[in-house]
């Protein structure tokens, strides 16, 4: 079990009276790839910059190693940043931002060379020692943003929405270096995103975070297969939420009444009480089409092609509506068309609902 | 938790910061404000008989001002600050307009243009002037050689010749204002207006003029405010022909020694001044000064 | 079409305005080589007049002593504009507009009751009158256009700069000094530029609070121009012009070099 390396604990903060985090927790190991996950002005960069050291909490506390950091100002602290707008000072050539932070604590003069050339190799920007800040691309600007707060050898690494600016390939490209850079160096990463796709790639865990709270921590495979809430079931990918009753629970498995029809869905730890009202998530990609008679009627509506899959969103006899996707954009239905939807029922998961 | 919202500074400020303001806290105190304080104070001193003052409290001084002679010298700086702010208005308005209409490397040549005289000691321009004006000096030559007139004219120490002389030494205040207001103008509302069915004319002064207001209305009051104490203009281009409010405290002070005469005399100037000031910032809700620079 | 006149009319228009604007200039550096001493006559070309400048000693002390004033009031308001800049950066906005208003007060005073406040103030206060006055005062009126450049150009700095800075490392003051002032420099030898030119160009205030003996170049030249003009005053004012073509030029200069290595933005 890897050390705990940065603590999080009931961490409160408001901007003019309006409440920003509502107590927030986080226990991150080393080596750990976490991504704090949301949509803006949930609270993400607050929480970043408290870690950072740039914002000081209202209530809570931060640890570091153990140590009770919350007071202490960011040049003394072993965490940096690789700030949204890169930041690299423009008035310094490429080698002098990086060696920037050396430069403060008055290493000698060979070890700090070496340093920063094999800064400059890690984000294999050899060569540009000289260059000015105002000269580089944006994605280079990224790794030399990226490349300054490594060579440090920081205990945490705080990274800001750092492929925000970034075209779609680059992104994309960057994702990937990015995470085998995290795993050479063995630093704890502390990632904001709003990205879901982004979260999924690179984390080993991913804090859904809404309104100044966190609402789910777990790794992706958790935070995707099992949503705790409506919320995370809907921003972590696409997910369809069903309204019923519960019937009857037993052996793992929970039978309900959604839309007037007998269903299944995976229990888990959770009791159930027949009569109890339930919402189940379910994943578009998940929902099977049979013929009559086995499964919710359901009528077509209408179909869209979205990124990569065909969706079709259909109706159920209660009135709610249901999505279903498939690969493919060949599908020989019709608006109009009656047919019967069913998932195996490891496939929907029981949620509160909270949006 | 112990709740420390108040228990706390934010870590990115400490003591050191304050420090950096406290020269500029010093000096503004100390040499601002203590010295229009006791301007203020000075003005209700009585006069002593030969030099200095008396701490005993008079309104005569104020008093004094409303004398006919001394009003009359208000009113006096004022028509002229008024006319010299106008002309300056009608001349360097288009002035800076047409700068701003021109290519980049007009625009830089302009500007560079502009920026030696601005930057000469006013007084070599104003003895330009006295060269230009005097009898028999450069103007009369030139009007002479062109036969329009028989003899050199006077026009040394007279009211016009100050006008012109005000005239010429703040031009580039109201020019720069323009400029730099009609420079940031975006063109485009300009030919839109056009496009929708305006004349040229209609189009200037439903949007151009307003759009290049802030620069025009700074542009005044750069104008105004030194015009009305630039007393040395007028002492020297208009003898004792032209008397100044500001001559007439630099009389009071250096000449009769009346120190507290002197000082009502300036208190009154600068509230007129502020009220000026304050009219600007009524009519272009700015808080900030930085764009008069 | 109509554009086109348009641009002609305006090119005279400037034209024009240039001529008239500069022709003083001109005058004065023509009749600073007219050998006759009336500058009514011209008496051919020489170079009299400048001989006669360099052989006056009193000129030269004025000369020196606005060099000396000038410097020290662009330097002292310098430091004091800055400091005073980045300190306001951090005080709560109630408390700006106050410090805002007092700072900008000697710009909106017209320089005769600058002047004799100070007089009066100097005199109370029982400070002898001499350079030391003067370096006050012109200090005093020179810290708002070092102030006020160097706070617009701050407002326009990246904030995330100075916390990149923190964030690796850096104390407060060393981001001052490593971060914020490079990054102000510009503005900060605008301000100090433009104060020694307005140092140099005043003759109301010194005239006020200078003391028996000291002369500033400008306070020569006034009064000469008032009790009557030796050409030498031509000569003199020639060379102030070589100087300030020289500024000018410098500044350009500067300008231009400082929009080679970023401003931050």
């Amino acid at each position: 079990m890897s050390q705990t390396i940065l603590q999080l604990q009931n961490i409160e903060k408001s901007f003019d009276g309006t409440p920003v985090l509502r107590g927030i927790s986080l226990d991150a190991a080393a080596g750990e790839f976490i991504t704090l996950l949301g949509s803006s002005g949930c609270g993400k960069t607050t929480t970043l910059r408290i870690i950072a050291g740039l914002e000081c909490p209202d209530a809570g506390r931060v640890l570091l190693e153990g140590r009770d950091v919350t007071d202490t100002p960011p040049n003394k602290r072993d965490v940096n940043t690789v700030f949204q707008n890169y930041a690299l000072f423009p008035h310094m050539t490429v080698a002098a931002n990086i060696e920037y932070s050396l430069k403060l604590r008055r290493r000698p003069k060979e070890e700090i060379a070496r340093a920063v050339a094999q800064a400059l190799e890690l984000v294999q920007l050899t060569g540009y020692e000289n260059r000015m800040p105002g000269q580089l691309s944006g994605g280079q600007k990224q790794r030399v943003a990226i490349a300054r707060a490594v060579v440090n050898r920081p205990r945490v690494l705080l990274l800001d929405e750092p492929l925000g600016a970034l075209d779609l390939q680059l992104r994309r490209q960057m994702q990937l270096e990015l995470k085998a850079l995290q795993q050479q160096l063995g630093i704890t990463f502390i990632y904001i995103t709003h990205d879901q796709e982004e979260a999924l790639t690179m984390s080993d865990r991913i804090a859904v975070m809404r309104d100044g709270q966190f609402v789910q921590i777990g790794t992706p495979a958790q935070v995707y297969d099992d949503p705790l809430t409506s919320f995370v079931a809907r921003f972590v990918g696409s997910a369809n939420i069903l309204q019923g009753t519960v019937v009857a629970a037993e052996g793992g498995l929970v039978t309900a009444r959604v839309a007037g029809c007998p269903v299944c869905a995976r229990a888990g730890q959770t009791e159930f009480r027949p009569g109890q009202p339930i919402a189940l998530a379910l994943r578009s990609e998940q929902v099977d089409f049979a013929p009559e008679g086995s499964g919710i009627p359901a009528v077509v509506k209408e179909k869209s092609f979205a990124g990569g899959m065909l969706r079709i969103a259909l109706e159920l006899p209660d009135g709610s509506r249901l999505v279903a996707s498939r690969h493919g954009i060949d599908q020989s239905l019709a608006p109009g068309q009656k047919l019967c939807v069913r998932w195996a029922p490891e496939a929907a998961v029981p949620v509160e609902v909270d949006d | 938790m112990p709740n420390r919202k108040n228990t706390r500074r934010t870590p990115l400020t400490s003591r050191w910061m304050w420090l950096t303001l406290v020269p500029l806290y010093l000096f503004t105190l100390v040499l601002v404000l203590g010295p229009l304080v006791y301007m203020l104070v000075l003005s209700f001193e009585t006069r002593a008989d030969m030099w200095g003052v008396i701490p005993q409290f008079t309104l005569a001084n104020y008093q004094n001002i409303f004398q006919p002679v001394y009003l009359n010298t208000f009113v006096q700086s004022l028509k002229l600050a008024l006319l010299c702010t106008g002309l300056i208005l009608l001349i360097g308005y288009p002035f800076g307009y047409f700068m701003a209409r021109l290519s980049p490397r007009g625009k830089k040549f302009m500007t560079a243009a502009l920026m030696i005289p601005f930057w000469t000691n006013s007084l070599i321009r104003l003895y330009g002037w006295i060269i230009v004006l005097r009898s028999g000096g450069t103007l009369d030559k030139v009007l002479m050689a062109l036969h329009l007139t028989q003899r050199p004219l006077k026009l040394l120490y007279t009211y016009p010749a100050v006008v012109v002389g005000m005239v010429y030494a703040l031009l580039q205040f109201m020019i720069l204002a323009v400029y730099s207001s009609a420079e940031k103008m975006d063109w485009s509302l300009v030919e839109a207006a056009r496009d929708l069915g305006a004349s040229p004319a209609q189009a200037f002064f439903t949007v151009t003029l307003k759009l290049t207001m802030p620069g025009l209305l700074s542009g005044v009051i750069l104008t105004f405010i030194p015009s009305m104490g630039l007393f040395f203009i007028a002492d020297i281009l208009g003898g004792n022909k032209v008397v100044l409010v500001g001559s007439l405290i630099q009389d009071q002070l250096l000449q009769a020694h009346n120190w507290p005469f002197a000082a009502a005399l300036s208190v009154v100037l600068m509230l007129l001044t502020s009220l000026m000031i304050g009219l600007y910032k009524r009519v272009t809700h700015t808080t900030r000064l930085e764009g008069l620079l | 079409m109509k554009k086109k006149r348009r641009i002609s009319f305006s090119t005279v228009y400037l034209a024009l305005g240039l001529v008239i604007i500069y022709l003083p200039i001109a005058l004065v550096i023509l009749y600073s080589f007219n050998e006759s001493k009336l500058s009514s006559v011209w008496g051919g070309f020489s170079l009299k007049w400048y001989r006669t400048l360099f052989a006056d000693k009193a000129m030269f002390q004025a000369l020196g002593n606005s060099l000396i004033l000038g410097l020290s009031a662009s330097f002292a308001a310098g430091v004091v504009g800055t400091l005073g800049a980045v300190g306001f950066d951090r005080v709560r906005p109630r408390s700006r507009r106050v410090i805002e208003y007092l700072t900008s007060m000697p710009l909106m005073t017209p320089e005769i009751i600058l002047g004799m406040v100070f007089m009066a103030f100097f005199g109370m206060l029982g400070i002898p009158f001499g350079m030391g006055t003067l370096i006050l005062s012109h200090t005093t009126f020179c810290i708002p256009y070092v102030f006020m450049l160097v706070q617009a150009r701050l407002v326009g700095m990246d904030r995330s700069l100075a916390e990149a800075a923190r964030d690796l490392g850096a104390g407060e003051r060393q981001v001052f000094f490593t971060i914020t002032l490079p990054l102000l420099l510009p503005a900060i030898v605008s301000g100090m530029l433009l104060s020694f030119a307005m140092s140099l160009d005043d003759v109301i205030i010194s005239l006020f609070v200078t003391g028996v003996n000291v002369n500033t170049l400008p306070i020569k030249v006034y009064t000469a121009l008032k009790t009557g003009v030796t050409p030498e005053i031509n000569a003199l004012c020639t060379l102030l012009l070589a100087a300030t073509l020289l500024l000018v030029g410098l500044s350009m200069l500067w300008g231009k070099i400082s929009r080679l290595t970023g401003s931050g933005r």
